[in-house]
This record gives C-alpha cells, sequence and structure tokens, in this order.
C-alpha cells in the first residue's frame, strides 16, 4: 500500500531518551530514539524483553512521563503538540486522538463494569454530549464491525464472560471507536491461542484500512510484523539497530542482531536449531537505515 | 535411540472436571506411547487438554478413567518414591518457578535432599556440576533468583529437574516466556541434554514451529481429543486432519520460502521431501 | 554452604534497602525515637534518678509537685518521679509487648499456613475460628477473658495474646494463598517435598516481609491495648507503674495537676508513633526490595 510521503506525520519521535532513578545514578533505558509514521502506515517497533519499545508505546501515550523518578528528554510530536512534556495536554488527545490496544484483553478491561458502561466512557472522550442511547447505538456498531456476532448481548457482558478473542475485539472496538489518528498496539494478541492472534491481527489490518488509522504495533513476534507491518524498526537495548520498509528488511536483513533474530526463528522447513551467541558485541552496531527509510527532518510545533 | 518398550501409556485416559452441576471432559478416550529417548511433542490450544495431560502425568490430580503406566507399571495418584524421582517438570515461567526467597544452589539442591541422594557433603559438588551442564558458573549457587534474567533461571529450572536424574521430563512450554535469541540458546541445550542422558522428553507447548526444530513425534490435541499423532516429517509434509492444517497455517513464518511452504502444508498439496 | 550471598552481594543488599528505608525521613525520626525509648528502658537504672520510686515507696513531702529541677515531670499523689515511673513504665510495656507477640505471632502464623496451603475442611474450620475471634472488637474481646481472669499483669498479657493471634493468622493465610499458586511451590511438589518442607522452607520465608512488617507496627498497638486495660483497671496493678494506670490515675487531678496524666499520655503516643513509623519504613523498604 504506497503511501503518501510528503504527508506530514502522524507521530515523530526525535531524540528521545528515557532514564529512570534518582538524578545522581539513574538507570537509562532509552538511548536516543527517532521514528516517526506517516498517516495509513502500519510501522512496527520489534525487539526482546528490555529492549524498551514498551516504555516507547508507554511514553506515547504520555503514561510515563509524570511518574517519580522517570527522566524524559527529546520530542513525541504527535497532533501537535510534543507529547514528551506530558501532562494534560496528552492526557486529553488518549482515547480519543491516540489509543491503544494491550497484551491481555481480558485484564485489559475493567471487570466491575459491563462492556456496555466502558464503551459510553470511550465514546464520551471523544464527545461529551454524546447520549446514553447514541452511544449504544454506536457501540453496536462498532462490535458488528469487529465481527461479534450477537453486540447486545456483549454490551450487556462482563470481560469476564467473554472469551480471550472476543475481548481483544472489544478492545479493537472500542480503540478505533472515536476514528483515532493513531492506533498503539502493545503486542496485541500474544496472550491467546496462535489461530485467533491471526484472526485479530487480519481484522485489525483491515479495519486501519478503512479508516486510515496509522498503526504502531510494538512486538517481538517477527513473523506476525512481516505480515502486519509496512515498516520495521528494530531496537536494541535502547537503541535503534535497523529500519527498512517490511519487504527491505525481511528480504535483505543487514544488522548483526537483526539477522540473529531472524535465524534464531524455528523454520517450518526444519533444518533443526541454528548455533547463534545470546549475546554479541556486534549487536551493538550503529544504526542501519535502509534507502528511502529516512527520519524526516522538518521542524514541528 | 529408542527402545522397545514405551516409556510412557496413556491408555483411554479421562478426565472430567464438575463444578456447579457442569462437567467438562478435560481429557477424553486418550491412548498415546511415548517411546524411550524421544522428544514427543503435545500440541494444543487452549482447552486442548494439554494442560491436564501434563498434571495426571505429573500425579497432581488423578484421572476419572482409563490409565496411565509408566515402565509398565501403573501410575496412580499415589505414588512410589521411585516414579516420583523419575518423572520431574520444567514449568513455563521461569520467574515464578524459583523461590526468590532462597538462593539458587538451594533450590537445585532440593531434590537431593527430598529423595536422599549421595552424601549430604557431596550435594553442593553435584549442585555445581549440574550449573555447569547446563552452561552456567557454579558460583551461581549462593546467588538469589534476584536479577537473573529469565534464561538463566530457566536453566537453573532445568538444573533442578535433573538433579534427581529423572527419565521422563515434562516441559509445560518451556520457552514460550523467553526472548526468541535466548529460546533458541535453551532449545539447543535441552536437544544435547536429552542425547548425552537419554532423557525422554514429554515437550507441550502451542508452537508448531519449536515442534518442528526440536520433536521427534507430535500429538495434536483439540478439545480435550487426540486428532492427530506421528512423526514430525510425517504430519509436516501431509498432515491428515484440517485441524492440523490450520494450526501449521496459523504459524508465523519470516521468509517468502517459508510462507510458501506453509501456504502448500495449509492447502494440503503434496510437499517436495527435504524441502529447505 | 549454599545459603543466601557472598559477603560482598550481602553488604550491597543492606546499604541498598537502608537508602529504600531513610529515604523517607519521618522513618527515621520513628527510628530514633524508638532507639531512644529502648534504649532509655534498658539502661532504666541508671538512667533514672529515683530508681526506687518505682517500688512501694512515697515522699509525702514532695506528693503533687510540679515539674521543677528535682523532678523533671513532677511527681504523683504519693511523692514518686513521675519521669522514673514512666521510663519504668517503658520498661514493662516493651517486655510485654515482646513476650505477646513472641507467642501470638507463631501461633497465627502456623494457623495462616496450615489453612492457606491445605485449603478444603482444614482451611474451613480453621479460619472461621479465626473470624469469629476477629469478628469482636479488639477491646471488648480483652475485656471479656479479663472478666473471667484476676486483673495482674500475667492474666492481661494471656488476654491479649489470645485476642491477638488472629490477626496474624488472617495475614498469612493471605499471603499463603498467594504463594501457594507459584511456581516454585508446583516445583517443591512435583520433587516430592514434605509438608513441612513446603510450609516452612517454601513459602514461610516470603511471609517475613510481612511478619516482621506487622510486628513492628503491632508493638506499639499492643502498648496501647495493655494501656487501655490497664486504664480500665483490667491489667497491671500497683505499685507496678504502668502507663496506662498512671494516665487513668492522674484524670482525677486534672486540670491541677496537669502533669500527671499529660506526661504519661504522651510517653504512650510517642511509643505508638516510633513503632508506626519504623513499621511504615519497613514496609517501604521491603517493596522497594522486591
Amino acid at each position: 500500500m504506497a503511501h503518501n510521503t510528503l504527508q506530514k506525520p502522524v507521530l515523530t519521535i526525535r531524540d528521545l531518551r528515557l532514564a529512570f532513578g534518582d538524578r545522581r545514578h539513574p538507570t537509562p533505558v532509552l538511548h536516543g530514539i527517532s521514528m516517526h509514521i506517516r498517516p495509513g502506515e502500519k510501522v512496527a517497533l520489534v525487539g526482546e524483553s528490555g529492549s524498551g519499545k514498551s516504555v516507547t508505546a508507554r511514553l506515547a501515550m504520555g503514561l510515563l512521563q509524570d511518574q517519580k523518578r522517570v527522566h524524559v528528554s527529546g520530542s513525541i510530536f504527535f497532533d501537535g503538540i510534543d507529547a514528551a512534556r506530558g501532562g494534560a495536554e496528552i492526557a486529553r488527545r488518549r482515547g480519543n486522538r491516540v489509543a491503544m490496544i494491550f497484551q491481555d484483553p481480558t485484564s485489559a478491561l475493567n471487570p466491575t463494569f459491563k462492556i456496555r458502561g466502558q464503551f459510553r466512557d470511550v465514546l464520551r472522550s471523544g464527545d461529551r454530549s454524546i447520549s446514553n442511547d447514541e452511544a449504544d447505538r454506536r457501540a453496536e456498531a462498532a462490535l458488528a464491525e469487529v465481527s461479534i456476532p450477537d453486540p447486545k448481548r456483549a454490551l450487556d457482558s462482563y470481560a469476564f464472560q467473554l472469551s480471550g478473542g472476543m475481548n481483544q475485539r472489544v478492545m479493537i472496538a472500542m480503540a478505533l471507536a472515536n476514528r483515532p489518528q493513531l492506533l498503539i498496539a502493545d503486542e496485541p494478541g500474544t496472550a491467546l491461542d496462535v489461530t485467533v492472534q491471526a484472526q485479530t491481527l487480519n481484522l485489525m489490518h483491515e479495519l486501519t484500512e478503512k479508516t486510515g488509522t496509522s498503526v504502531l504495533l510494538i512486538s517481538h513476534n517477527l513473523g506476525v510484523v512481516r505480515e502486519f507491518a509496512d515498516r520495521v524498526y528494530v531496537i536494541y537495548r535502547g537503541r535503534i539497530v535497523e529500519h527498512g520498509t517490511t519487504a527491505q528488511l525481511f528480504n535483505d536483513p543487514r544488522h548483526p542482531y537483526t539477522r540473529a533474530l531472524l535465524a534464531a526463528i524455528p523454520k517450518i522447513s526444519g533444518g533443526g536449531l541454528p548455533d547463534l551467541p545470546e549475546r554479541s558485541p556486534e549487536f551493538e552496531n550503529p544504526l542501519i537505515v535502509h534507502e528511502g527509510c529516512g527520519e524526516p527532518t522538518e521542524a514541528f510545533a | 535411540m529408542t527402545g522397545n518398550a514405551p516409556i510412557l501409556e496413556l491408555d483411554r485416559l479421562g478426565k472430567v472436571f464438575s463444578a456447579d452441576g457442569h462437567s467438562v471432559a478435560a481429557l477424553d478416550d486418550v491412548s498415546l506411547a511415548f517411546r524411550r529417548g524421544e522428544c514427543h511433542a503435545i500440541v494444543g490450544e487452549s482447552g486442548s487438554g494439554k494442560t491436564t495431560l501434563a498434571n495426571l502425568v505429573l500425579g497432581l490430580i488423578g484421572a476419572t478413567s482409563g490409565e496411565i503406566r509408566f515402565d509398565g507399571a501403573t501410575l496412580g495418584r499415589s505414588r512410589t518414591r521411585e516414579q516420583k524421582r523419575a518423572i520431574q517438570l520444567v514449568q513455563q515461567n521461569p520467574l515464578s518457578a524459583l523461590n526468590p526467597r532462597r538462593s539458587v544452589g538451594a533450590s537445585i539442591r532440593l531434590p537431593l535432599d527430598v529423595h536422599d541422594l549421595g552424601r549430604r557433603s557431596e550435594r553442593d559438588a553435584r549442585v555445581a556440576s549440574l550449573l555447569k551442564e547446563v552452561g552456567l558458573e557454579p558460583e551461581h549457587a549462593r546467588r538469589s533468583p534476584r536479577g537473573l534474567s529469565g534464561g538463566q533461571r530457566q536453566r537453573i529450572a532445568i538444573a533442578r529437574a535433573l538433579a534427581c536424574e529423572p527419565e521422563l521430563l515434562v516441559l509445560d512450554e518451556p520457552t514460550s516466556a523467553l526472548d526468541v535469541l535466548v529460546q533458541a540458546r535453551v532449545l539447543q541445550l535441552l536437544q544435547r541434554l536429552r542425547q548425552e542422558r537419554g532423557l525422554t522428553y514429554l515437550f507441550i507447548t502451542h508452537d508448531l514451529a519449536v515442534v518442528r526444530a526440536i520433536a521427534d513425534r507430535v500429538s495434536v490435541f483439540q478439545k480435550g481429543r487426540l486428532v492427530e499423532t506421528g512423526p514430525v516429517e510425517a504430519i509436516f509434509s501431509d498432515p491428515k486432519s484440517a485441524y492440523t492444517r490450520e494450526l501449521i497455517g496459523a504459524i508465523p513464518v519470516v521468509t517468502e520460502a517459508e510462507a510458501a511452504l506453509r501456504a502448500a502444508i495449509r492447502a494440503g498439496a503434496p510437499v517436495p521431501a527435504g524441502a529447505e | 554452604m549454599s545459603e543466601p550471598g557472598s559477603p560482598v552481594l550481602a553488604s550491597r543488599t543492606r546499604s541498598k534497602a537502608w537508602t529504600a528505608y531513610s529515604a523517607d525521613p519521618l522513618s527515621v525520626i520513628g527510628l530514633v525515637i524508638v532507639v531512644a525509648i529502648v534504649g532509655l528502658a534498658i539502661f532504666a537504672p541508671f538512667v533514672t534518678p529515683y530508681p526506687d520510686h518505682v517500688g512501694p515507696t512515697g515522699d509525702f513531702a514532695a506528693m503533687n509537685a510540679a515539674p521543677s529541677a528535682d523532678f523533671w515531670f513532677g511527681t504523683d499523689v504519693i511523692g514518686r518521679d513521675l519521669f522514673t515511673r514512666i521510663i519504668y513504665g517503658y520498661r514493662l510495656s516493651l517486655i510485654m509487648a515482646i513476650v505477646v507477640l513472641a507467642i501470638a505471632t507463631p501461633i497465627g502464623v502456623i494457623v495462616g499456613l496450615v489453612a492457606g496451603y491445605k485449603g478444603g475442611w482444614t482451611d474451613y474450620i480453621l479460619m472461621r475460628i479465626t473470624d469469629v475471634f476477629l469478628a469482636v472488637p479488639p477491646l471488648v474481646l480483652a475485656m471479656a477473658i479479663m472478666g473471667f481472669l484476676e486483673p495482674t499483669l500475667l492474666n492481661g498479657m494471656l488476654a491479649i495474646t489470645a485476642m491477638w493471634w488472629p490477626w496474624y493468622a488472617r495475614l498469612i493465610y493471605n499471603v499463603t494463598r498467594a504463594e501457594a499458586q507459584e511456581g516454585y511451590v508446583l516445583a517443591a511438589e512435583t520433587v516430592g517435598a514434605s509438608t513441612a518442607h513446603i510450609l516452612f522452607r517454601e513459602i514461610l520465608p516470603n511471609c517475613w516481609p510481612s511478619i516482621l512488617t506487622k510486628m513492628t507496627l503491632d508493638i506499639g498497638f499492643v502498648i496501647l491495648m495493655a494501656s487501655s486495660l490497664s486504664f480500665l483497671g483490667l491489667g497491671v496493678q500497683p505499685p507496678t507503674p504502668d502507663l496506662g494506670s498512671m494516665v487513668a490515675d492522674g484524670a482525677k487531678y486534672m486540670p491541677d495537676a496537669w502533669w500527671l496524666t499529660v506526661f504519661p499520655a504522651i510517653a504512650i503516643l510517642l511509643v505508638v508513633l516510633g513503632f508506626n513509623l519504623v513499621g511504615d519504613g519497613l514496609r517501604e523498604a521491603f517493596e522497594a526490595e522486591s
């Protein structure tokens, strides 16, 4: 899917740095990340645990900056503001201009409220004046969009009454209900069965194509990334090490870390287990950017 | 590599759970034989019964119908010392599997103390050699598990499982919680240990790609029933059941060649031998 | 031996624990208060000006004297130095609290461990018994028990112990239920470890933070409970100096001889506050550790 590369990016992260702990001895987690997502694009941030991919997502939502002992520098340009500063600006946009879905759908939904109530809250965040009836109507339509067989019954249920797969669909429906500019998906479907996860990702793909929503996919699973994303950033220990389109990255992986990741995945065709190091100094090699994939240099607000 | 008599046999095994008037058949009429020295994968999604199967083999729960036989002898809920020693477990979650308030060495030593193996003075030396065998330093024995990575903890859990020289290891998604590179290393370790010690693995996983890489035979479960079983190459080149094809079709792949192969298997088209 | 930590590792965790504990200045203040009180209590015979005023003596010349250079906190109705009696009162209270907790805690912990791990009927019976004790307001329960016993120091301690253990049972029951789900318990079970091993060598070590924190907080509360009982005349009897009794006795002379009530009351407040702050600090330190 070709995207207009001249369009202003929906999200621009520039030299983002993050450290935890007290001022004198902070523990650095991100060492200057730069990324961007254009309208309608699906961009993946791939890394293992401890790489910093999840905290990047949370910073983009403004969920980390305001906590104690968190030190952030750099910028996250979104919807005319710098989300890296945290505060009310990004908080206002959460749920309506930028939405997030999580790894375990059942635990991400509030167990003490029915789906109906949670949907109303989400829709209200996009339009304060919406009536209960109008909200319910839109909720039903949203649930039908994600192929939930009996939307009315689903709305009257609690999260624990629905299956994991259904809850994932509910979460996607809620996230896209206000037609956000950006959807951040943090390891979606990892807690679900493989077949359900595949369906979920297809659904996300279809819907975001339809609504023109950009997606930031956080994942450790390269197979999932290959089937979903347009462009990929590989992150290792707080640094982006390779950046390219999906085709470029998977057909011609250049960074030693990316190549190790790809080689480590067991193949259906057989061939047993490869001999790979868990760590190597080569993984710290500098960033490799594939052709046509630089970061935008335009100035922002 | 495999002996004649099966080391573990499931004979029309069934397990029904009842709560509040509902009954669920977690396992239904399962008959399966495990050969000595093989790595036998048990594959299924949630609700397939694979966890129930593991719990039955480990003796954590009792069967409602049918029988389990280990080395020819019936395996009930109450077991002999020998039977307990011979079947050990490696769990999915390495963070939870080690007691944070006991040293690594104390955790590995536990089976030796429980089964009174070797002289007490020699047990620490055993712990040190086990740590080396799983690729860790003997110094780790004095440390607490806190601050150790998932991969390191899983290696320690494996060392603990091997401490009392078991014959059968039940591995319940042993690498699912690990990073990709770490998973590859731990799978290699498991492969090597099995070959060196002549162990039999009951390897539970949802990841068919892992099955392809490490298992000799595979059994596919769905909703408590055994759907298909056989050598790994056969199941992958010509899966008989639609469910198996569906599972294979859902494996995430990373190359065009893999994607083509997956599509072919999914469609039931014949696959050329030795496809690489 | 394969026991926790090399020396280097141990000292690093110790200083990390102190950093976490001292992060809150209130915790440090609490520690200072506690150390001061305990110090005074231990060295009571040496730091008090009139150690013999603890016993059956009187100095009727100096009765109800206001605080002065001779008698820092004044004297009571039979001329005994209040400061001395308060320090000895601390001594008594601390000993009481330690003895009560030394008995109540093991009982409660064992009940909680067994009920939490075993489940089923054992759980049901043990926890219902616990619930019965917990349902009655603490002071009322202590008073009820004292109703059957003669009012002496020992009986007072017995009563408090009897109503105190269920709190530990409930706490440890909850911790045990959570820990029993953890992988290391399953591992010990499949290895074939005995129930005793699992309860005392696997689960109990994970209960220590909760136990120690609660015991520290409880010292203050046991002292408060004991003071309440003796205020009501149900605990310690004269001439043994007890803070609660002193508050009760002095109440009659308010507001003229205000020092008779105010100083013992402040003393109670200080010891409860001190141990509370230390307990809170311990909780923070344990949370930071995990």
